[in-house]
């Protein structure tokens, strides 16, 4: 099975190939490298930017106000955050012209913890960024969903910013991606750029069909009726393991939610599975104040009060200036597997 | 005693009658403008103003001479809210630019969204204004690539002010405009002055010249002018766009200028004593027999009367409804369960 990078990587080449993708580009975004973590390997449509987000972020606007559907990339999410304000500009673009211009653009950036990243290489920018209204987000968990994303993602008429859990970069998935060979070491003697020397190499593309998620469509990973758990990105999968645990121990049937879409999110599905459950925790890996899961949970506190049978509950990343480079500061900071064990555990025992 | 400098001078000459009395019509109208939406902010009649008199002398020449269009083989423009004379000159029409200042629904650029002199025209190619500094020097890049990847000798262009030189934006538009593996199209203006609001540019600017930055690449022309000479700034235009056009590479061109009404209606907008360009224009025409008083006065009589009617048209139009807020949040609508109760 390919893993999250290769499945971009493949979506990207579907998209220089059909989709009139004409330029990806970023800090170290073509050869040799193919991005730090090798998402853009191979692609003919990719090239090395300057070290300059505000710069990279800028050229993607104009891109895409030229016509263009460009796929932008900023290294680490951690960077960011000085390009804030032309990232509003492209969420706001559209409504501020009255409509007269679209901005079709894809910003893709790591995201998140699990790395060892320390304080700059460990940054979620899930919560910040549903704030830039105008602007969709998503954010995958397995190798399928962010090929089908990333193709939905550079189809949209809006700017999409592409957050990709960098923990979950290396996973491999459970489904195969369509085109994709069976065989592991086939696809990586096809797609994956060899060590040394790389003038001479080219990737050999297997024959990819379009696969797209709806942007705004959560996924049911797991169903369950008694508790629910609204999830995304690298927390999705810790979430689904304990499920699945959960459900062979005989402890509860805990449904699953991994939302794919930030913005718009899939209102519904939530809604639909909490009313059937009466018992909901939002985990994520974003720290605790101002938390977008906060907000769902006010909206769900309006609209299901009396459908929920205990409080709803949120497993969120303590709320410190950075996330330490100690494993002990970093585990204790943010969500693990054992914290996502308690978390449903008290869920499902809560007296209703 | 001719205002022009004596090389400039000439230039007048060759331009010939007809054309500066159509710059000079431009100038009024633009001028008139201005000066309209400073009274209708300062009567309630719209809120905020913002813009440029007293850069027309270097505008008009500047839109006149824009290849005009739509798509990457014509030219695009990334402007910012003093550039008001630049899309007069490409024809767009000053009522909406009224419609805009009274925030009316008819408002073409923005819907009654956005400040005054914000302008967004695909059909021109002028991409959205943004109320940011400097921005749009770094959008600027993502044309320029564009139209260096095509076939056509359109360019891109971008405007802004000699403050918003401090941002890293302008320094990425540099860098980026020269890379040596695509050196991009694009004529980056930047029109001084002299002020960043009420900072001058003396007391935080150590360059001698802001067009100075065009010497650390070895491709790149720069140019400072006074851009107060209709002359000198045709010239200097004609001479950056036919550079650009055929290298494919990018021109710094620094227009200095008169500020007239300071920085915006927060600083009051009352009329400063600076060099103003229309009446340097008149002069100068004047002075080699291009045309006369009686020509100017009825310019500027045409010109304020077809004002007086757009804006009256303009008052008669309705402001837009709430709801509208909705339209345009996503280019594909807004998902039917998007929360927009703004609370519980």
């Amino acid at each position: 099975m390919a893993n999250m990078a290769q499945a971009i990587r493949m979506a990207l080449h579907y998209g220089e190939r059909n989709l009139g993708v004409t330029e990806i580009f970023g800090e170290d975004v073509g050869p040799p490298l193919g991005g730090v973590f090798t998402a853009t390997q191979g692609l003919e449509k990719a090239w090395n930017s300057p070290l300059d987000e505000r710069g990279i972020i800028g050229a993607a606007l104009g891109l895409a106000w030229a016509g263009g559907r460009p796929v932008a990339e900023i290294q680490f999410v951690d960077y960011i955050f000085n390009v804030i304000d032309m990232l509003k500009l492209a969420a706001n673009s559209h409504w501020g012209s009255g409509g007269r211009y679209k901005t079709p653009m894809v910003v893709m950036t790591p995201t998140g913890s699990g790395i060892h990243g320390s304080m700059y290489h460990s940054h979620s920018f899930d919560s910040m960024a549903t704030k830039l209204h105008g602007m969709k987000v998503v954010c995958p968990s397995t190798p399928i969903d962010a090929y089908g994303l990333m193709i939905a993602a550079i189809k949209s008429d809006d700017p999409v910013l592409f957050l990709k859990p960098k923990a979950l970069l290396r996973a491999k998935g459970e489904e195969l991606i369509p085109g994709e060979p069976a065989d592991e070491k086939l696809l990586h003697g096809m797609i994956d750029a060899p060590l040394g020397d790389r003038a001479k190499w080219k990737a050999k593309w297997p024959k990819l069909t379009d696969y797209t998620v709806e942007i705004g469509k959560a996924k049911i990973a797991q169903a369950g009726t008694d508790a629910t758990v609204v999830t995304h990105g690298r927390m999705a999968p810790i979430c689904l393991d304990v499920a699945r645990r959960f459900a062979a121990e005989g402890r509860g049937a805990v449904e699953v939610l991994d939302l794919r879409s930030l913005i718009p999110y899939d209102w519904e599905a939530i809604k639909d599975s909490v009313k059937k459950t009466g018992r909901v925790v939002f985990i994520n890996e974003e720290t605790e104040i101002t938390n977008f899961a906060e907000h769902l949970i006010r909206r769900l506190v309006d609209e299901c009060f009396y459908e929920l049978k205990v409080r709803p509950r949120l497993l969120a990343g303590k709320a410190v200036p950075g996330i330490g480079l100690s494993p002990n500061l970093e585990y204790f900071t943010q969500p693990q597997t054992k914290d996502v064990e308690r978390a449903i555990s008290e869920l499902l025992a809560d007296p209703a | 005693m001719p205002i022009a400098k004596p090389a400039a001078a000439d230039f007048y000459k060759k331009l010939g009658a007809a054309k500066l009395l159509k710059i000079h019509a431009l100038m009024v109208r633009a001028r008139l403008l201005e000066e309209r939406f400073i009274k209708m902010s300062k009567g309630g009649d719209g809120f905020f103003w913002i813009g440029g008199p007293g850069e027309e002398a270097f505008n008009v020449p500047l839109g006149l001479q824009v290849k005009k269009g739509h798509g990457v083989n014509f030219d695009f423009l990334h402007l910012h809210y003093r550039s008001a004379a630049i899309v007069l000159a490409m024809g767009a029409p000053p009522i909406d630019a009224l419609r805009q200042m009274r925030s009316v629904a008819t408002d073409p650029y923005s819907k009654g969204r956005n400040f005054v002199n914000h302008y967004a025209i695909p059909e021109l190619n002028v991409v959205p204004i943004s109320p940011t500094i400097e921005t749009q020097y770094a959008t600027s890049i993502g044309t320029g690539i564009a139209q260096a990847r095509a076939q056509t000798d359109a360019i891109t262009i971008v405007n802004g002010g000699d403050a918003g030189t401090a941002e890293g934006d302008f320094h990425s538009c540099l860098v980026w405009a020269n890379r040596p593996a695509l050196p991009l199209p694009i004529l980056i203006v930047v029109v001084n002055n002299g002020y960043g609001i009420s900072t001058t540019v003396g007391t935080q600017h150590g360059e001698r010249n802001i067009s100075d930055w065009a010497k650390v690449f070895p491709d790149m022309p720069g140019k400072t002018i006074n851009g107060n000479d209709v002359a000198e700034s045709w010239a200097a235009l004609e001479e950056a766009f036919a550079y650009i056009r055929k290298n494919r590479k990018p021109y710094l061109l620094e227009a200095r200028c008169s500020r007239l009404y300071g920085h915006s209606s927060s600083s009051g907008a009352n009329r400063i004593s600076e060099a103003d360009c229309v009446a340097l224009l008149e002069k100068a025409m004047a002075d080699r027999g291009l045309a006369s008083a009686a020509d100017f006065k009825k310019t500027w009589g045409r010109e304020a009367q077809a004002l007086d009617a757009a804006h009256q048209q303009v008052k008669t139009e309705p402001f837009p409804a709430v709801e509208t807020i909705w339209e345009d949040v996503f280019a594909d609508g807004l998902p039917p369960s998007y929360p927009t109760k703004g609370g519980s």
